[in-house]
Protein backbone atom coordinates (compact mmCIF):
# COMPACT_ATOMS: atom_id res chain seq x y z
CA UNK A 1 0.00 0.00 0.00
CA UNK A 2 2.91 2.06 0.94
CA UNK A 3 4.50 1.55 -2.58
CA UNK A 4 1.10 3.01 -4.07
CA UNK A 5 0.84 6.25 -2.25
CA UNK A 6 4.49 6.52 -3.22
CA UNK A 7 4.04 5.77 -6.87
CA UNK A 8 0.81 8.70 -7.00
CA UNK A 9 3.51 10.99 -5.38
CA UNK A 10 6.27 10.55 -7.94
CA UNK A 11 3.51 10.09 -10.79
CA UNK A 12 1.92 13.62 -9.74
CA UNK A 13 5.45 15.10 -9.54
CA UNK A 14 6.39 14.15 -13.03
CA UNK A 15 2.62 15.56 -14.17
CA UNK A 16 3.27 18.82 -12.36
CA UNK A 17 6.60 19.22 -14.13
CA UNK A 18 5.82 18.56 -17.23
CA UNK A 19 2.48 20.97 -17.08
CA UNK A 20 4.73 23.89 -15.54
CA UNK A 21 7.05 23.12 -18.62
CA UNK A 22 4.49 23.44 -21.27
CA UNK A 23 2.93 26.23 -19.67
CA UNK A 24 6.21 28.23 -19.51
CA UNK A 25 7.08 26.76 -23.35
CA UNK A 26 3.74 28.23 -24.42
CA UNK A 27 4.17 31.71 -22.49
CA UNK A 28 7.65 32.26 -23.59
CA UNK A 29 7.25 33.82 -26.89
CA UNK A 30 4.86 36.13 -24.95
CA UNK A 31 6.30 37.26 -22.06
CA UNK A 32 8.67 39.97 -24.03
CA UNK A 33 5.24 41.71 -24.65
CA UNK A 34 4.34 42.04 -21.00
CA UNK A 35 7.61 44.10 -20.24
CA UNK A 36 8.21 45.54 -23.75
CA UNK A 37 5.35 48.13 -23.95
CA UNK A 38 6.28 49.86 -21.12
CA UNK A 39 9.85 50.40 -21.30
CA UNK A 40 11.13 53.63 -23.44
CA UNK A 41 14.45 51.53 -24.59
CA UNK A 42 12.50 48.61 -25.29
CA UNK A 43 14.72 46.31 -27.97
CA UNK A 44 13.66 42.92 -28.99
CA UNK A 45 15.99 41.67 -26.02
CA UNK A 46 13.78 40.70 -22.81
CA UNK A 47 14.40 43.43 -20.31
CA UNK A 48 12.58 44.32 -16.85
CA UNK A 49 11.95 48.22 -17.56
CA UNK A 50 13.37 50.41 -15.41
CA UNK A 51 11.91 52.62 -14.67
CA UNK A 52 8.36 51.28 -15.55
CA UNK A 53 6.79 54.21 -18.11
CA UNK A 54 3.75 55.12 -19.93
CA UNK A 55 5.15 57.22 -22.52
CA UNK A 56 5.30 54.55 -25.17
CA UNK A 57 1.57 54.70 -24.65
CA UNK A 58 1.57 58.30 -25.15
CA UNK A 59 3.58 58.43 -28.20
CA UNK A 60 0.71 55.80 -29.52
CA UNK A 61 -1.67 58.32 -28.48
CA UNK A 62 -0.50 61.18 -30.23
CA UNK A 63 0.10 59.22 -33.54
CA UNK A 64 -3.02 60.02 -35.28
CA UNK A 65 -2.30 57.25 -38.39
CA UNK A 66 -2.25 54.91 -35.39
CA UNK A 67 -5.33 55.95 -34.18
CA UNK A 68 -7.23 56.02 -37.00
CA UNK A 69 -6.20 52.56 -37.68
CA UNK A 70 -8.11 51.03 -34.39
CA UNK A 71 -10.99 53.41 -35.29
CA UNK A 72 -11.04 51.91 -38.69
CA UNK A 73 -10.69 48.01 -36.90
CA UNK A 74 -13.56 48.86 -34.54
CA UNK A 75 -16.00 50.20 -37.88
CA UNK A 76 -15.03 46.92 -40.10
CA UNK A 77 -15.33 44.81 -36.85
CA UNK A 78 -18.47 46.43 -35.80
CA UNK A 79 -20.23 46.88 -39.20
CA UNK A 80 -19.53 42.95 -40.07
CA UNK A 81 -20.92 41.89 -36.64
CA UNK A 82 -24.24 43.68 -36.98
CA UNK A 83 -24.46 42.05 -40.36
CA UNK A 84 -23.76 39.18 -39.00
CA UNK A 85 -25.71 38.79 -36.48
CA UNK A 86 -28.79 40.32 -37.77
CA UNK A 87 -28.79 37.98 -40.79
CA UNK A 88 -27.67 34.37 -38.86
CA UNK A 89 -30.12 35.30 -36.48
CA UNK A 90 -32.98 35.51 -38.89
CA UNK A 91 -31.66 32.64 -41.30
CA UNK A 92 -31.10 30.25 -38.21
CA UNK A 93 -34.77 31.30 -36.94
CA UNK A 94 -36.52 30.64 -40.09
CA UNK A 95 -34.15 27.00 -40.98
CA UNK A 96 -35.38 26.05 -37.17
CA UNK A 97 -39.02 26.96 -36.96
CA UNK A 98 -40.24 27.68 -40.87
CA UNK A 99 -41.58 25.00 -42.88
CA UNK A 100 -39.19 25.97 -45.76
CA UNK A 101 -38.39 22.36 -47.49
CA UNK A 102 -34.88 21.34 -48.00
CA UNK A 103 -33.69 22.97 -44.82
CA UNK A 104 -31.21 20.08 -43.86
CA UNK A 105 -29.80 20.37 -47.55
CA UNK A 106 -29.10 24.04 -47.07
CA UNK A 107 -27.51 23.85 -43.91
CA UNK A 108 -25.42 20.99 -45.11
CA UNK A 109 -24.32 22.94 -48.72
CA UNK A 110 -23.65 26.46 -46.72
CA UNK A 111 -21.11 24.32 -44.22
CA UNK A 112 -19.71 22.75 -47.51
CA UNK A 113 -18.88 25.67 -48.96
CA UNK A 114 -18.11 27.40 -46.27
CA UNK A 115 -15.30 25.17 -45.66
CA UNK A 116 -14.03 25.17 -49.13
CA UNK A 117 -14.13 28.67 -49.84
CA UNK A 118 -11.41 29.53 -47.91
CA UNK A 119 -9.49 33.07 -47.74
CA UNK A 120 -6.76 31.27 -49.59
CA UNK A 121 -8.48 29.74 -52.54
CA UNK A 122 -10.70 32.79 -53.19
CA UNK A 123 -8.48 35.77 -52.53
CA UNK A 124 -8.56 36.23 -56.25
CA UNK A 125 -12.15 36.03 -56.64
CA UNK A 126 -13.43 38.17 -53.67
CA UNK A 127 -11.21 40.64 -55.04
CA UNK A 128 -12.40 40.41 -58.58
CA UNK A 129 -16.03 40.71 -57.24
CA UNK A 130 -15.20 43.39 -55.39
CA UNK A 131 -13.22 45.11 -58.01
CA UNK A 132 -16.89 45.16 -60.19
CA UNK A 133 -18.88 46.31 -57.84
CA UNK A 134 -16.46 49.66 -57.24
CA UNK A 135 -15.90 48.78 -53.84
CA UNK A 136 -12.26 48.37 -53.77
CA UNK A 137 -10.80 50.40 -50.86
CA UNK A 138 -13.75 50.96 -48.73
CA UNK A 139 -14.91 50.03 -45.41
CA UNK A 140 -17.97 48.31 -46.93
CA UNK A 141 -15.72 45.40 -49.33
CA UNK A 142 -13.98 44.74 -45.95
CA UNK A 143 -17.51 44.47 -43.89
CA UNK A 144 -19.38 42.31 -46.80
CA UNK A 145 -16.99 40.09 -47.42
CA UNK A 146 -16.51 38.71 -44.15
CA UNK A 147 -20.00 39.39 -43.12
CA UNK A 148 -20.09 36.20 -46.11
CA UNK A 149 -17.42 34.12 -44.92
CA UNK A 150 -18.74 34.34 -41.68
CA UNK A 151 -22.19 33.72 -41.86
CA UNK A 152 -22.41 29.99 -42.53
CA UNK A 153 -20.83 29.09 -39.34
CA UNK A 154 -22.92 31.88 -37.28
CA UNK A 155 -25.94 30.44 -38.45
CA UNK A 156 -25.10 27.08 -37.78
CA UNK A 157 -24.61 27.68 -34.18
CA UNK A 158 -27.23 29.49 -34.13
CA UNK A 159 -29.35 27.05 -35.45
CA UNK A 160 -28.41 24.38 -32.62
CA UNK A 161 -29.17 26.68 -30.19
CA UNK A 162 -32.63 27.72 -31.55
CA UNK A 163 -33.47 23.76 -32.17
CA UNK A 164 -32.79 23.97 -28.55
CA UNK A 165 -35.65 25.42 -27.59
CA UNK A 166 -38.59 24.22 -26.86
CA UNK A 167 -41.65 25.35 -29.51
CA UNK A 168 -44.23 25.51 -26.90
CA UNK A 169 -42.89 29.36 -25.87
CA UNK A 170 -43.83 30.74 -29.27
CA UNK A 171 -47.11 28.57 -29.84
CA UNK A 172 -47.87 29.82 -26.56
CA UNK A 173 -47.63 33.71 -27.25
CA UNK A 174 -49.36 32.98 -30.28
CA UNK A 175 -52.21 30.83 -28.67
CA UNK A 176 -52.58 33.51 -27.18
CA UNK A 177 -52.79 36.09 -30.03
CA UNK A 178 -49.67 37.08 -30.57
CA UNK A 179 -48.66 37.96 -34.62
CA UNK A 180 -45.71 35.21 -35.86
CA UNK A 181 -43.20 38.58 -35.61
CA UNK A 182 -44.08 39.36 -32.04
CA UNK A 183 -43.84 36.05 -31.41
CA UNK A 184 -40.24 35.88 -32.88
CA UNK A 185 -39.11 39.34 -31.42
CA UNK A 186 -40.80 39.55 -27.59
CA UNK A 187 -40.69 35.63 -26.83
CA UNK A 188 -38.00 33.99 -29.05
CA UNK A 189 -35.48 36.57 -29.52
CA UNK A 190 -34.68 37.34 -25.55
CA UNK A 191 -34.32 33.53 -25.22
CA UNK A 192 -32.07 33.57 -27.95
CA UNK A 193 -30.10 36.02 -27.21
CA UNK A 194 -27.14 34.08 -24.91
CA UNK A 195 -26.49 32.46 -28.36
CA UNK A 196 -26.05 35.50 -30.27
CA UNK A 197 -23.41 37.07 -27.96
CA UNK A 198 -21.40 33.58 -28.71
CA UNK A 199 -21.82 34.47 -32.50
CA UNK A 200 -21.31 38.40 -32.26
CA UNK A 201 -17.92 37.95 -29.84
CA UNK A 202 -17.17 34.93 -32.35
CA UNK A 203 -17.47 37.17 -35.28
CA UNK A 204 -15.58 40.59 -34.22
CA UNK A 205 -12.85 38.67 -32.72
CA UNK A 206 -12.33 37.14 -36.20
CA UNK A 207 -12.68 40.14 -37.85
CA UNK A 208 -10.51 42.71 -35.89
CA UNK A 209 -7.62 40.11 -36.16
CA UNK A 210 -7.77 39.26 -39.60
CA UNK A 211 -4.74 40.64 -42.05
CA UNK A 212 -5.55 38.89 -45.45
CA UNK A 213 -8.34 40.11 -46.29
CA UNK A 214 -7.95 44.23 -45.37
CA UNK A 215 -4.34 43.74 -46.88
CA UNK A 216 -5.56 43.07 -50.51
CA UNK A 217 -9.00 45.14 -50.19
CA UNK A 218 -7.76 48.29 -49.07
CA UNK A 219 -4.91 50.70 -50.55
CA UNK A 220 -5.49 54.17 -48.81
CA UNK A 221 -3.98 54.83 -45.59
CA UNK A 222 -6.89 56.49 -43.66
CA UNK A 223 -9.25 53.03 -44.26
CA UNK A 224 -6.29 50.64 -42.76
CA UNK A 225 -7.24 48.67 -39.75
CA UNK A 226 -5.04 48.15 -37.31
CA UNK A 227 -3.64 44.78 -38.61
CA UNK A 228 -2.38 46.11 -41.61
CA UNK A 229 -1.27 49.51 -40.09
CA UNK A 230 1.05 47.98 -37.65
CA UNK A 231 3.62 47.21 -40.77
CA UNK A 232 4.14 51.23 -41.05
CA UNK A 233 5.65 51.28 -37.55
CA UNK A 234 9.27 50.21 -39.09
CA UNK A 235 12.06 52.28 -40.39
CA UNK A 236 12.85 53.48 -43.52
CA UNK A 237 15.70 51.35 -42.99
CA UNK A 238 13.33 47.88 -42.48
CA UNK A 239 13.87 47.72 -38.72
CA UNK A 240 10.84 47.81 -36.32
CA UNK A 241 10.15 50.93 -34.26
CA UNK A 242 9.62 48.36 -31.22
CA UNK A 243 8.69 50.84 -28.32
CA UNK A 244 6.15 51.86 -30.86
CA UNK A 245 4.95 48.53 -31.92
CA UNK A 246 4.75 46.82 -28.69
CA UNK A 247 2.43 49.67 -27.19
CA UNK A 248 0.44 49.41 -30.29
CA UNK A 249 0.25 45.82 -30.52
CA UNK A 250 -1.01 45.55 -26.54
CA UNK A 251 -3.56 48.52 -27.07
CA UNK A 252 -4.83 46.43 -30.22
CA UNK A 253 -5.22 43.11 -28.00
CA UNK A 254 -6.92 44.08 -25.23
CA UNK A 255 -10.50 44.39 -26.78
CA UNK A 256 -9.67 40.57 -27.65
CA UNK A 257 -8.49 39.73 -24.26
CA UNK A 258 -11.69 41.73 -22.56
CA UNK A 259 -13.86 39.36 -24.77
CA UNK A 260 -12.23 36.49 -24.23
CA UNK A 261 -12.34 37.51 -20.10
CA UNK A 262 -15.82 38.17 -20.71
CA UNK A 263 -17.30 34.97 -22.57
CA UNK A 264 -14.80 32.78 -19.72
CA UNK A 265 -16.90 34.96 -16.81
CA UNK A 266 -20.34 34.45 -18.87
CA UNK A 267 -20.83 31.35 -20.08
CA UNK A 268 -17.48 29.65 -19.68
CA UNK A 269 -14.87 29.44 -22.29
CA UNK A 270 -15.81 25.42 -23.29
CA UNK A 271 -16.99 25.03 -26.62
CA UNK A 272 -17.84 28.64 -28.11
CA UNK A 273 -14.42 29.46 -28.80
CA UNK A 274 -13.74 26.40 -29.85
CA UNK A 275 -15.15 26.91 -33.48
CA UNK A 276 -12.74 29.46 -35.30
CA UNK A 277 -12.91 30.10 -39.00
CA UNK B 1 -53.61 18.20 -33.11
CA UNK B 2 -52.14 19.30 -36.22
CA UNK B 3 -48.76 21.19 -35.30
CA UNK B 4 -49.17 24.51 -36.37
CA UNK B 5 -46.18 26.37 -38.17
CA UNK B 6 -44.48 29.26 -36.17
CA UNK B 7 -43.53 31.01 -39.36
CA UNK B 8 -44.89 30.73 -43.00
CA UNK B 9 -42.87 29.54 -45.35
CA UNK B 10 -42.94 33.05 -46.78
CA UNK B 11 -42.00 34.74 -44.21
CA UNK B 12 -38.83 31.87 -43.61
CA UNK B 13 -38.02 32.77 -47.46
CA UNK B 14 -37.78 36.35 -45.94
CA UNK B 15 -35.97 35.90 -43.07
CA UNK B 16 -33.23 33.46 -45.33
CA UNK B 17 -33.02 36.12 -47.58
CA UNK B 18 -30.46 38.58 -46.48
CA UNK B 19 -28.26 35.68 -45.66
CA UNK B 20 -28.89 34.51 -48.67
CA UNK B 21 -27.52 37.41 -51.11
CA UNK B 22 -24.68 37.59 -48.63
CA UNK B 23 -23.42 33.82 -48.31
CA UNK B 24 -24.26 33.71 -52.42
CA UNK B 25 -22.18 36.51 -53.21
CA UNK B 26 -19.30 36.67 -51.55
CA UNK B 27 -19.32 32.90 -51.19
CA UNK B 28 -21.17 30.89 -53.59
CA UNK B 29 -20.25 33.00 -56.34
CA UNK B 30 -16.55 33.17 -55.82
CA UNK B 31 -16.50 29.43 -55.82
CA UNK B 32 -17.54 29.23 -59.55
CA UNK B 33 -15.76 33.06 -60.63
CA UNK B 34 -12.61 31.45 -59.52
CA UNK B 35 -12.83 28.19 -61.96
CA UNK B 36 -13.97 30.59 -65.06
CA UNK B 37 -10.70 32.51 -63.87
CA UNK B 38 -8.68 29.28 -63.66
CA UNK B 39 -8.98 29.33 -67.49
CA UNK B 40 -8.33 32.35 -68.53
CA UNK B 41 -5.04 34.68 -68.51
CA UNK B 42 -6.67 37.48 -66.61
CA UNK B 43 -3.74 39.53 -64.94
CA UNK B 44 -4.30 42.89 -62.70
CA UNK B 45 -2.93 45.25 -65.02
CA UNK B 46 -2.78 45.76 -68.76
CA UNK B 47 -5.05 44.46 -71.57
CA UNK B 48 -6.15 41.39 -69.94
CA UNK B 49 -6.99 42.80 -67.36
CA UNK B 50 -10.18 44.34 -68.80
CA UNK B 51 -10.30 41.64 -71.86
CA UNK B 52 -8.90 38.75 -70.88
CA UNK B 53 -8.62 35.82 -73.28
CA UNK B 54 -9.52 32.11 -72.75
CA UNK B 55 -6.53 30.02 -72.47
CA UNK B 56 -7.95 26.13 -71.72
CA UNK B 57 -5.98 24.48 -69.32
CA UNK B 58 -2.75 26.27 -69.86
CA UNK B 59 -2.57 27.79 -66.47
CA UNK B 60 -3.19 23.71 -64.86
CA UNK B 61 -0.23 23.23 -67.56
CA UNK B 62 1.80 25.55 -66.18
CA UNK B 63 1.23 24.57 -62.17
CA UNK B 64 2.05 21.11 -63.63
CA UNK B 65 4.78 21.19 -65.30
CA UNK B 66 7.06 18.60 -64.90
CA UNK B 67 10.09 20.48 -65.98
CA UNK B 68 9.39 23.45 -63.37
CA UNK B 69 7.22 21.02 -60.66
CA UNK B 70 9.69 20.40 -58.03
CA UNK B 71 11.75 23.85 -58.52
CA UNK B 72 11.82 26.10 -55.71
CA UNK B 73 9.19 28.68 -56.04
CA UNK B 74 7.02 26.92 -58.44
CA UNK B 75 3.55 25.19 -57.59
CA UNK B 76 4.72 21.89 -57.25
CA UNK B 77 7.72 22.80 -54.47
CA UNK B 78 4.68 24.53 -52.73
CA UNK B 79 2.35 22.17 -52.29
CA UNK B 80 4.86 19.35 -51.15
CA UNK B 81 6.09 22.13 -48.50
CA UNK B 82 2.03 22.62 -47.66
CA UNK B 83 1.61 18.94 -47.28
CA UNK B 84 5.01 18.27 -44.85
CA UNK B 85 4.00 21.38 -42.87
CA UNK B 86 0.28 19.94 -42.47
CA UNK B 87 1.88 16.96 -41.43
CA UNK B 88 4.16 18.33 -38.59
CA UNK B 89 2.23 21.19 -37.45
CA UNK B 90 -1.41 19.83 -37.45
CA UNK B 91 -1.21 16.23 -37.12
CA UNK B 92 1.51 15.38 -35.55
CA UNK B 93 2.03 18.84 -33.08
CA UNK B 94 -1.35 20.18 -32.41
CA UNK B 95 -2.80 16.90 -32.46
CA UNK B 96 -0.50 14.98 -30.39
CA UNK B 97 0.65 18.07 -27.96
CA UNK B 98 -3.11 18.89 -27.89
CA UNK B 99 -4.00 15.55 -26.60
CA UNK B 100 -0.84 15.50 -23.83
CA UNK B 101 -2.38 18.82 -22.75
CA UNK B 102 -5.92 18.09 -22.16
CA UNK B 103 -4.48 14.86 -20.66
CA UNK B 104 -2.07 16.91 -18.32
CA UNK B 105 -4.57 19.15 -17.21
CA UNK B 106 -6.85 16.52 -15.90
CA UNK B 107 -4.64 15.24 -13.26
CA UNK B 108 -2.77 18.64 -12.45
CA UNK B 109 -3.90 21.10 -9.36
CA UNK B 110 -6.46 23.93 -10.78
CA UNK B 111 -3.84 26.39 -10.35
CA UNK B 112 -1.27 24.62 -12.28
CA UNK B 113 -3.95 23.99 -14.69
CA UNK B 114 -5.14 27.23 -15.47
CA UNK B 115 -1.50 28.33 -15.89
CA UNK B 116 -1.13 25.89 -18.77
CA UNK B 117 -4.67 26.44 -20.06
CA UNK B 118 -4.18 30.65 -19.86
CA UNK B 119 -1.15 30.64 -21.63
CA UNK B 120 -2.13 28.11 -24.35
CA UNK B 121 -5.09 29.56 -25.04
CA UNK B 122 -3.42 33.40 -24.89
CA UNK B 123 -1.28 32.09 -28.13
CA UNK B 124 -4.63 31.06 -30.05
CA UNK B 125 -6.87 34.11 -29.16
CA UNK B 126 -4.38 36.96 -29.91
CA UNK B 127 -4.73 38.64 -33.18
CA UNK B 128 -1.74 37.23 -35.59
CA UNK B 129 0.03 40.03 -36.36
CA UNK B 130 0.81 40.42 -32.98
CA UNK B 131 1.42 37.14 -32.57
CA UNK B 132 4.10 37.33 -35.63
CA UNK B 133 5.74 39.84 -34.02
CA UNK B 134 6.05 38.25 -30.81
CA UNK B 135 7.65 35.89 -32.45
CA UNK B 136 9.73 38.16 -34.65
CA UNK B 137 11.01 39.63 -31.47
CA UNK B 138 11.43 35.65 -30.06
CA UNK B 139 13.35 34.72 -32.71
CA UNK B 140 15.96 37.72 -33.35
CA UNK B 141 19.39 36.60 -33.53
CA UNK B 142 20.81 39.31 -31.05
CA UNK B 143 18.72 39.78 -28.43
CA UNK B 144 15.75 37.31 -29.00
CA UNK B 145 14.19 35.22 -25.87
CA UNK B 146 14.81 31.93 -27.56
CA UNK B 147 18.62 32.91 -28.12
CA UNK B 148 19.09 34.44 -24.39
CA UNK B 149 17.82 31.34 -23.05
CA UNK B 150 19.95 29.36 -25.12
CA UNK B 151 23.00 31.23 -24.34
CA UNK B 152 22.26 30.60 -21.22
CA UNK B 153 22.02 26.71 -20.98
CA UNK B 154 25.26 27.15 -22.93
CA UNK B 155 23.84 25.99 -26.04
CA UNK B 156 24.91 27.77 -29.28
CA UNK B 157 22.23 30.61 -30.61
CA UNK B 158 21.00 30.76 -34.04
CA UNK B 159 19.68 32.74 -36.49
CA UNK B 160 16.19 30.56 -36.72
CA UNK B 161 14.39 32.14 -39.54
CA UNK B 162 17.26 32.32 -41.75
CA UNK B 163 18.88 28.75 -40.89
CA UNK B 164 15.82 26.82 -39.76
CA UNK B 165 12.48 29.07 -41.80
CA UNK B 166 11.07 25.93 -42.30
CA UNK B 167 11.00 24.39 -38.65
CA UNK B 168 10.49 27.58 -37.73
CA UNK B 169 6.56 28.07 -39.13
CA UNK B 170 5.95 24.29 -37.76
CA UNK B 171 6.82 25.21 -34.27
CA UNK B 172 4.84 28.34 -35.18
CA UNK B 173 1.81 27.08 -36.20
CA UNK B 174 1.93 23.93 -33.53
CA UNK B 175 2.03 26.88 -30.57
CA UNK B 176 -0.47 28.86 -32.00
CA UNK B 177 -3.01 26.02 -33.05
CA UNK B 178 -2.45 23.70 -30.31
CA UNK B 179 -5.31 25.03 -27.99
CA UNK B 180 -8.13 24.28 -30.41
CA UNK B 181 -7.18 20.21 -30.34
CA UNK B 182 -6.44 20.64 -25.75
CA UNK B 183 -10.06 22.25 -25.58
CA UNK B 184 -11.74 19.62 -27.83
CA UNK B 185 -9.55 16.87 -26.15
CA UNK B 186 -10.44 18.33 -22.59
CA UNK B 187 -14.56 18.27 -23.04
CA UNK B 188 -14.11 15.01 -24.87
CA UNK B 189 -12.35 13.64 -21.76
CA UNK B 190 -15.31 14.93 -19.22
CA UNK B 191 -17.70 13.55 -21.39
CA UNK B 192 -16.09 9.97 -20.05
CA UNK B 193 -17.83 9.05 -16.84
CA UNK B 194 -15.37 8.85 -14.03
CA UNK B 195 -16.20 5.31 -12.78
CA UNK B 196 -14.58 4.03 -15.30
CA UNK B 197 -11.07 6.04 -14.36
CA UNK B 198 -11.85 5.54 -10.83
CA UNK B 199 -12.11 1.50 -11.61
CA UNK B 200 -9.04 1.46 -13.77
CA UNK B 201 -7.74 2.90 -10.74
CA UNK B 202 -8.34 0.61 -8.16
CA UNK B 203 -7.06 -2.13 -10.74
CA UNK B 204 -3.47 -0.63 -10.69
CA UNK B 205 -3.91 1.00 -14.53
CA UNK B 206 -0.59 3.64 -14.89
CA UNK B 207 -1.58 6.81 -16.13
CA UNK B 208 -0.28 6.04 -19.74
CA UNK B 209 -2.78 2.65 -19.76
CA UNK B 210 -5.92 4.78 -18.94
CA UNK B 211 -4.76 6.91 -21.85
CA UNK B 212 -4.83 4.14 -23.95
CA UNK B 213 -7.07 1.41 -23.36
CA UNK B 214 -9.86 3.78 -21.69
CA UNK B 215 -10.12 7.48 -22.37
CA UNK B 216 -8.62 6.81 -26.80
CA UNK B 217 -11.30 4.35 -27.70
CA UNK B 218 -13.94 6.47 -26.33
CA UNK B 219 -13.12 9.65 -27.59
CA UNK B 220 -12.34 8.51 -31.54
CA UNK B 221 -15.23 10.61 -32.58
CA UNK B 222 -13.62 13.58 -31.32
CA UNK B 223 -10.14 12.68 -32.19
CA UNK B 224 -11.18 11.92 -36.27
CA UNK B 225 -13.45 15.56 -36.27
CA UNK B 226 -9.70 17.16 -34.42
CA UNK B 227 -7.72 15.89 -36.78
CA UNK B 228 -10.05 16.91 -39.84
CA UNK B 229 -10.24 20.69 -38.69
CA UNK B 230 -7.16 21.01 -38.16
CA UNK B 231 -6.00 19.71 -40.95
CA UNK B 232 -8.01 21.90 -43.31
CA UNK B 233 -7.33 25.30 -41.19
CA UNK B 234 -3.75 24.49 -41.59
CA UNK B 235 -3.93 23.64 -44.67
CA UNK B 236 -5.23 27.19 -45.42
CA UNK B 237 -3.77 29.37 -42.80
CA UNK B 238 -1.93 32.31 -44.24
CA UNK B 239 -0.49 33.61 -40.79
CA UNK B 240 3.07 32.29 -41.66
CA UNK B 241 3.36 35.14 -44.23
CA UNK B 242 3.28 37.55 -41.06
CA UNK B 243 6.50 36.05 -39.79
CA UNK B 244 8.30 35.27 -42.87
CA UNK B 245 6.79 36.47 -46.23
CA UNK B 246 7.05 32.90 -47.21
CA UNK B 247 10.85 33.62 -47.39
CA UNK B 248 13.77 33.28 -47.79
CA UNK B 249 14.22 32.36 -50.76
CA UNK B 250 10.33 30.32 -51.01
CA UNK B 251 11.30 28.14 -48.13
CA UNK B 252 8.37 28.54 -46.41
CA UNK B 253 5.87 29.23 -49.15
CA UNK B 254 2.97 26.93 -48.03
CA UNK B 255 -0.08 27.27 -51.13
CA UNK B 256 -1.62 30.32 -49.21
CA UNK B 257 1.23 32.16 -49.42
CA UNK B 258 2.25 30.91 -52.89
CA UNK B 259 -1.19 32.21 -54.28
CA UNK B 260 -0.77 35.49 -52.94
CA UNK B 261 2.51 35.95 -54.58
CA UNK B 262 1.27 35.03 -57.79
CA UNK B 263 -2.15 36.72 -57.88
CA UNK B 264 -1.08 40.13 -55.90
CA UNK B 265 2.41 40.28 -56.49
CA UNK B 266 2.76 38.76 -59.91
CA UNK B 267 -0.39 39.86 -60.98
CA UNK B 268 -1.18 36.79 -62.83
CA UNK B 269 -4.77 36.23 -61.26
CA UNK B 270 -5.49 33.15 -63.90
CA UNK B 271 -3.00 31.26 -62.57
CA UNK B 272 -3.42 32.31 -58.89
CA UNK B 273 -6.88 31.13 -59.64
CA UNK B 274 -6.03 28.07 -60.85
CA UNK B 275 -4.03 27.53 -57.58
CA UNK B 276 -7.36 28.33 -55.98
CA UNK B 277 -8.73 25.68 -57.31
CA UNK B 278 -6.75 23.10 -56.44
CA UNK B 279 -6.72 24.15 -52.92
CA UNK B 280 -10.81 23.97 -53.01
CA UNK B 281 -10.65 20.65 -54.66
CA UNK B 282 -8.53 19.60 -51.61
CA UNK B 283 -10.61 21.14 -48.91
CA UNK B 284 -13.06 19.79 -50.39
CA UNK B 285 -11.86 16.37 -49.82
CA UNK B 286 -11.49 17.00 -46.49
CA UNK B 287 -15.38 18.71 -46.31
CA UNK B 288 -16.67 15.70 -47.37
CA UNK B 289 -15.21 13.63 -45.03
CA UNK B 290 -15.86 15.49 -42.58
CA UNK B 291 -19.34 15.79 -43.16
CA UNK B 292 -19.74 12.13 -43.68
CA UNK B 293 -18.57 11.61 -39.98
CA UNK B 294 -20.25 14.71 -38.51
CA UNK B 295 -23.39 13.22 -40.01
CA UNK B 296 -22.84 9.63 -38.49
CA UNK B 297 -21.71 11.25 -34.94
CA UNK B 298 -25.90 10.92 -33.55
CA UNK B 299 -26.15 6.98 -34.11
CA UNK B 300 -22.69 6.48 -32.80
CA UNK B 301 -23.36 8.92 -29.81
CA UNK B 302 -25.91 6.06 -28.48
Amino acid sequence: MQKRTQNIFVRRTVFAAAATFLGTVFALPLVWFIFAPFNARAELGLAIPSPFTLSNFATVFENTFAMQALLNSLIQAAGGVVLVGAAATLAAYALSRSPIPGKGAVTYILLLFSSVVSGSAAMVPIFLIISAAGLIDTHLAVILVFAGGLLPTAMFILRDFIDAIPRSYEESAMVAGASPLQAFFDVALPVIRPGIVVVVVWAFVNIWGSFLIPFILLRSDKLMPASVAIYSFYSEAGTPIVTLLAAYSLIYSLPVIALYLFVNWKFGFRFFGGIKS
Amino acid sequence: MKKFSLLSTRAGALFLAPATALVGVFVIIPFFWVIFVSFTNRTLLGRTAVDPDFVGLQNYFALFNPATFFTRGQFGFSLILTIQFVLLSALIGQALLGLLLAWLSQSVTPTLKSFLQTAVIAAWILPEVVIGFAWFAFLDYDNGTLNMILRGLGLPPGDWLLQQPFWVIVFFNTWRGAAFSMMLFNSAFQSIPPSYFQAADVAGATSWQKLRDIALPLIRGHVVTDLILITMWTFNVFTPFLLTHGGPSYRTEILSIYTYRIAFKDFEFGKGAAVGVVIMLINLAFALVYLRIAHKKPVEAE
